[in-house]
């Protein structure tokens, strides 16, 4: 488990003279189950194919159980791929497509015959060996793509955004099954996606990318919990992420007002990004609250209201349970361990300000249904 | 129903008057004699012209087999450019065939020719003169030269439509450059290779232009046979139409064969 299998070292790529990878270094352990997350055109795929063969880096090395194999063509690697959009063969039927990696390498007719059964029951897909791939459901093809890398029988597989065809139900359930194949099989997984979601509850190993470089590695957790900088904190979750002032260890400034922390290790009265998730942030009366300010929009998410409440004309997104109706006065509370601090960045005070939140603009980036009860933007009234 | 009725009356003129008339006239002539007699005279009369019948065929398919094997690469490299690269390089395939068939088979004529422009060039190097023209070479390179454009463009078609994220995949499973070609490309393609080889040998076995102009007189193919039948002091509506008639036949055989093959291929490797 801690032995390294895969290792990119000082990667650079672009293409037609733009930059789409540059400094990129990751190390993967041999079973681990990392996940390449970041939005659309941040090099995930790039990546991928790189170590797939199937991009030649400009600058940098890969390494592959300790030995460089830049030069090696993708078709002696020893690493399957599970492509973005399945690419199966469509002239072949289910069997061939799956058996397609064997009969290659010239392996025995029983052999292949085995090992197709193996992995079509593995993918709950036996009965189908006769059908064309064409005539099979999203959520059937992508469980062939799966077979047919899985019976080359890779050390490590490569899948890029291998569920973000199907819908929310069917992508569920395969999470789940990809998890216990990786678990079953011990394979290292290199998995990409730009749901975040799928990310934190699938890998070990979470990896941010943004413009190409990577932002943070670390397990969800950490993640979640630790975001290195303001990009991490927004795209992970969602976060309020305010200016302050590191005083001292452990003392922090923000609002005019000095908050106990669990950070250390800044200068003195070091500028800094603070970062509240939503769901941390505790309610009280107005009276008994460190800050206190008015909310100013409310929408329904089936398990809590997310409620905008605007201090001192900064917004903040607050998760709650309870009910706060437009134009109530509310206090918060914050401990500690609510507040996380991170180093200024280039992003910083480009995220986490819930000002220019609006609904519809919510509706896009989710695709579930919200009920929106209410929403006002006090400054208009 | 009615909708569908009067939009598919343009076809039933189109057919009647084009295929099914045409086609009645030709069965007609190759069963009666001149005065219009029921006869199998003119299908026995066949006999004599097996021979020329089964050089065509020759001919015509080694022009075919020359085709498929200068098209086919020709193809893949096109279809794996960008699109534009593509455009570019498909119209300067078509450019010939936009210019007059004869004019295009005079041409090679005057560069063949005992004192024509290749053997003048050799000359200059004290070889030659190279007897090319009025050879079976010279009939085959005519047929190559003209009908190639029918070879690349249903192969490029399909090609075209070969994602390159299957070759990919086929590579990704381990596939080295030989392996993609005879498991993926190939099958693949295996449908332009088919309409090619039709579009390529149909109008090459019944050529007589190229033969006449290429040729000379000593090489004959059944186009020029069936010429002489319609024209000139020995004419024979009758042979002639017989002729055709199993030429056609002939020529549909193949295709029903070839269709079979691509059925086939199509089924696949099929445990
Ligand atoms: N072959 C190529 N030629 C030119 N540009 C490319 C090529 N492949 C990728 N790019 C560019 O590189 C950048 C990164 O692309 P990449 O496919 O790695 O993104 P991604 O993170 O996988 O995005 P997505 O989530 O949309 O799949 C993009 O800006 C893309 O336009
Ligand atoms: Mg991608």
């Amino acid at each position: 488990m801690e032995k390294e299998i895969i290792k990119l070292k000082d990667i650079a790529v672009s293409f037609d003279g733009e930059p789409v990878l540059s400094g990129l270094n990751l190390s993967i352990r041999d079973g681990e189950f990392v996940t390449l997350l970041g939005p659309s055109g941040c090099g995930k795929t790039t990546t991928l194919r790189i170590i797939g063969g199937f991009v030649t880096p400009d600058h940098g090395d890969v390494f592959f159980d300790g030995k460089r194999m830049n030069d090696l063509p993708a078709y002696r690697r020893p690493v399957n791929t599970i492509f973005q959009r399945y690419a199966l063969f469509p002239h072949l039927n289910v069997y061939e497509n799956v058996a397609f990696g064997m009969r290659v390498q010239k392996k025995s007719r029983e052999e292949i015959k085995k090992t197709v059964g193996e992995m079509l029951a593995l993918v709950n897909l036996k009965g189908f060996e006769k059908r064309g791939v064409n005539t099979l459901s999203g959520g059937q093809q992508q469980r062939v793509a799966i077979a047919r890398a899985l019976a080359n029988n890779p050390k490590v597989l490569l899948l890029d955004e291998p569920l973000a065809a199907l819908d929310l139900k069917l992508r569920k359930d395969m999470q789940v099954e990809l998890k216990n194949i990786q678990k079953s099989l011990g394979i290292t997984f290199i998995y990409v996606t730009h749901d975040q979601e799928e990310a934190l509850s699938m890998s070990d190993t979470v990896v941010v990318m943004d413009g190409g470089q990577i932002q943070q590695i670390g397990t969800p957790q950490d993640i979640y919990n630790e975001p290195e900088n303001a990009f991490v904190a927004d795209f992970i979750g969602e976060s309020n992420i305010l200016d302050g002032i590191m005083h001292e260890d452990y003392l922090v400034e923000f609002f005019g007002r000095k908050f106990p922390c669990l950070d250390a290790g800044f200068g003195p009265k070091e500028p800094v990004d603070v970062v509240i998730r939503p769901e941390d942030i505790d309610i009280v009366s107005p009276e008994k609250g460190h800050l206190t300010g008015t909310v100013t929009s409310v929408t329904f998410k089936g398990v809590h209201f997310e409620t905008i409440v605007d201090f001192k004309g900064f917004k903040w997104m607050i998760q709650t349970t309870d009910y706060y109706e437009v134009g109530r006065q509310i206090g918060i509370v914050l401990n500690p361990e609510d507040i996380h601090i991170m180093k200024k960045s280039a992003y910083s005070g480009m995220f986490g300000d819930y000002s220019s939140y609006s609904e519809e603009f919510d509706e896009l980036a989710d695709p579930e249904a919200d009920l929106v009860q209410e929403s006002v933007d006090e400054e208009n009234i | 129903m009615m909708k569908n009725r009067s939009a598919a009356a343009p076809f039933a003129v189109w057919m009647l008057l084009f295929t099914i008339v045409p086609l009645g006239v030709v069965v007609w002539f190759a069963f009666t004699d001149a005065a219009g007699h029921f006869t199998l005279d003119n299908i026995a009369a066949i006999q004599g012209h097996l021979g020329t019948l089964a050089y065509s065929i020759a001919l015509g398919a080694l022009a075919t087999v020359i085709c498929l094997f200068l098209a086919y690469p020709l193809a893949y490299s096109i279809s794996r450019k960008t699109e534009r690269v593509q455009q570019t390089m498909v119209m300067i395939i078509m450019l010939p065939m936009w210019m007059n068939f004869l004019l295009r088979t005079y041409a090679w004529m005057t560069l063949l020719e005992n004192n024509g422009l290749i053997n003048r060039f050799l000359g200059l190097f004290g070889i030659g003169p190279l007897g090319m023209i009025n050879t079976n070479g010279a009939v085959v390179l005519g047929m190559v030269y003209n009908f190639l454009p029918f070879m690349v463009l249903p192969l490029y078609s399909v090609m075209t439509k070969i994602d390159s994220r299957i070759i990919e995949a086929a590579q990704d499973l381990g596939s080295n450059g030989w392996q993609i070609f005879r498991r993926v490309v190939l099958p693949l393609s295996m449908p332009g290779i088919v309409s090619g080889i039709t579009m390529v040998f149909v109008p090459a076995v019944s050529t007589f232009v190229i033969t006449k102009l290429l040729g000379g007189s000593k090489t004959q193919m059944i186009g020029d046979t069936i010429e002489t039948m319609f024209i000139g002091q020995a004419a024979n509506y009758n042979v002639g139409a017989a002729l055709s008639l199993v030429l056609m036949v002939l020529i549909l055989l193949c295709m029903a064969f070839m269709g079979m093959v691509d059925k086939d291929e199509e089924g696949g490797l099929v445990v």
